[in-house]
């Protein structure tokens, strides 16, 4: 009796201090949107290069530009000009590329998934193989595979991602055939760049999957649980490794936008066709509307990504869900 | 003999007591054995930095024909690259620029936001909100993204990388910076220093910052392995080094065309990259389990 009353106050108050707090949370977001809007609109403006005198060729007249520009809207002030862009981006109209003359949303339609798929997968590398390195290295504390486990995770860090994938293409690719060389073709054109995007955050999460272990098995209720004489196998996944998890997701999940920075590089070595390599493309066109929309589009995703994992984490962790 | 084994003994105190934090770092740094063998190894590095032009076999920018995509040899260590140029002496060279751009990116990262960071916790109030509300802007972009945002607006060129780099670590400094202020603002030595009217200039930088002085170390030397990797990122995508500078970055852009019949081309200058980051991180470890024994890694 006592003991579901105390659970339920405990998750009616938890839940009323969470739901406060993403909604704190929220509306502390959306200054910062507005403001990486105008900082996004204003830069890419002063991007060096006439964009009318891009779309209307070398060999055009100064009246064809003054029309194309006029065309464009980019003869009103610039302030009118963002009021336009928002307006639009609210009714989901990214603006037309420069380059093709497509609209920018039918542009992004076929590579944001790609992508997505492409940082996911990277992810579940990150955590299956770093989680099990970690653990290892703990629980062989000093032993050959602890040194094994941590040395491939400080090589992990340290390693170029462009160089690890130009390698896995040479090995995988070129010489044994396993894995296409480069595109979006099912999954095995995934392989190889989602463990390059990986690398970094595996090698990352293996040291802090370890550290943390070890800190939690110090504690008193493993020692209790030895005492019982329960077999190291249960004492170590279901009692250590679940309490040492919080800051290790909490860190995954932090990394996670990191892995949309990531992809740019990744992609291009790869020529996988999604948002990273467009964002590089247009970049080296001047296609200005493109880079407007992409490094939106990136801080908008990395936003998200953070207030998720910020969330799922005061409901984890108790300090938060209590102070909010 | 008696009186001297006394004066003798007093003296062994005397120096027991005799505390050095230099010495005592200098210690502790001996024991990391990993760490001074890659701190020996980036003093090396630097040397190759400065004297590298002056013992460069070959001249790195220029081709030789009858020499293109030879693999590692006698006359060249490290082979030649697609215009018949000695790696070796390209890595050399190389070395300058990877050395120069991270140093100068980071320590001016570090200067603008220890800056931002001591007035944003000394201060507190608008100052406060107003900075870090400006890095949460900031934080609203992946590191390298940011980078390749700048590098856009500015142009490609190793000052732009540099700027870029600087840019993107100044709100990460600010915050390691700020919260180190507000620990160091509440000790008794400043609330001494305040009550003698020392002024908010002199509080801040003589007895503020070396509070801080650890745990900045220790981050500083973190990011030079992130800004090598960054600016070598940089001028892979084409936005950093023009591809004829000796860039390690920009070296195994142009190799990768190569890298089915000539390995090495891309090798030689990915192995560079790695293990000077690796020798960064791995010192940066080391500082931190020195210097900033509260998150020492077991």
């Amino acid at each position: 009796m006592l003991k579901s009353y105390r659970a339920k106050g405990f998750f009616r108050k938890g839940l009323l201090t969470v739901l406060q707090y993403i909604i704190k949370r929220i509306f502390e977001m959306i200054p910062i949107l507005f403001i990486v809007s105008i900082l996004i609109f204003f830069f890419t403006h002063l991007i060096p290069g006439d964009p009318a005198r891009l779309v209307a060729g070398k060999d055009a007249t100064f009246e064809e530009v003054a029309t194309i520009r006029e065309e464009l809207g980019l003869d009103k002030p610039i302030w009118e000009q963002y009021v336009t862009y928002m307006g639009n981006l609210f009714q989901g109209d990214l603006g037309t590329s420069l380059k093709t003359g497509l609209p920018i949303m039918d542009m992004f339609v076929d590579r944001f998934m790609p992508s997505i798929y492409l940082t996911l997968f990277s992810m579940v590398w990150a955590l299956v193989i770093g989680l099990l390195i970690g653990t290892l290295s703990a629980v062989f504390k000093n032993k050959w595979p602890d040194y094994l486990g941590m040395v491939s995770a400080v090589s992990g860090i340290s390693l170029p991602g462009f160089w690890l994938g130009l390698i896995l293409i040479q090995i995988f690719s070129v010489q044994l055939g396993w894995f296409p060389t480069g595109g979006a073709d099912g999954w095995k054109s995934y392989v190889l760049p989602s463990l390059t995007l990986g690398a970094g955050i595996m090698s990352m999460l293996a040291r802090f999957t370890r550290s943390s272990l070890l800190e939690t098995l110090k504690a008193d209720f493993i020692r209790t649980g030895r005492a019982k004489g329960l077999k190291e196998s249960i004492v170590i996944p279901k009692h250590a490794l679940r309490n040492s998890l919080i800051p290790v997701v909490t860190i995954a999940g932090l990394q996670f936008g990191f892995l949309l920075g990531g992809s740019v590089v990744v992609e291009t070595v790869f020529s996988f066709p999604g948002m990273g390599r467009l964002l590089i493309d247009s970049i080296s066109f001047r296609d200005y509307p493109v880079i407007q929309a992409e490094l939106l589009l990136f801080s908008i995703e990395f936003i998200m990504v953070n207030l998720v994992v910020d969330i799922l984490y005061s409901y984890l962790n108790p300090k938060i869900r209590y102070t909010a | 003999m008696e009186l001297s084994k006394a004066v003798n003994s007093s003296t062994t105190i005397k120096k027991e007591k005799k505390y050095s934090p230099l010495r005592e770092l200098l210690k502790n740094w001996k024991k990391q054995k990993n760490a001074l063998w890659a701190s020996l190894f980036i003093l090396l590095l630097i040397t190759v930095a400065i004297i590298g032009p002056f013992i460069a076999p070959y001249d790195p920018y220029k081709p030789d024909y009858n020499a293109m995509l030879q693999g590692p040899g006698i006359d060249h260590i490290a082979g030649t690259d697609e215009y018949g140029r000695d790696i070796f002496s390209r890595l050399l060279f190389g070395a300058r620029i990877s050395l120069t751009v991270s140093f100068l990116s980071v320590f001016l990262g570090a200067i603008g936001g220890t800056i931002l960071g001591l007035l944003s916790g000394y201060f507190g109030g608008w100052l406060d909100r107003l900075i870090m509300r400006s890095s949460d802007v900031m934080f609203a972009f992946p590191d390298i993204l940011l980078a390749i945002a700048i590098v856009a607006i500015l142009g490609p060129g190793l000052t732009n990388v540099v700027i870029a780099v600087s840019i993107f670590s100044i709100p990460s400094f600010a915050r390691l910076v700020r919260s180190s202020t507000l620990e160091a603002k509440e000790t008794v030595f400043v609330e001494a220093a305040k009550s003698m009217g020392a002024s908010h200039f002199r509080i801040m930088f003589q007895h503020i910052l070396p509070e801080t002085l650890g745990s900045l170390i220790v981050f500083i030397s973190m990011r030079i392995g992130t800004a090598i990797l960054a600016a070598s990122s940089l001028s892979f995508l084409g936005l950093g080094a023009s591809p004829e500078t000796p860039d390690w970055g920009a070296m195994l852009s142009l190799g990768r065309d190569y890298l089915g019949t000539s390995t090495h081309v891309v090798m030689m200058p990915g192995i560079a990259i790695f293990l000077t980051v690796l020798a960064f991180n791995i010192v940066g470890d080391g500082l931190r389990d020195v210097l900033d024994p509260k998150t020492k890694n077991e």
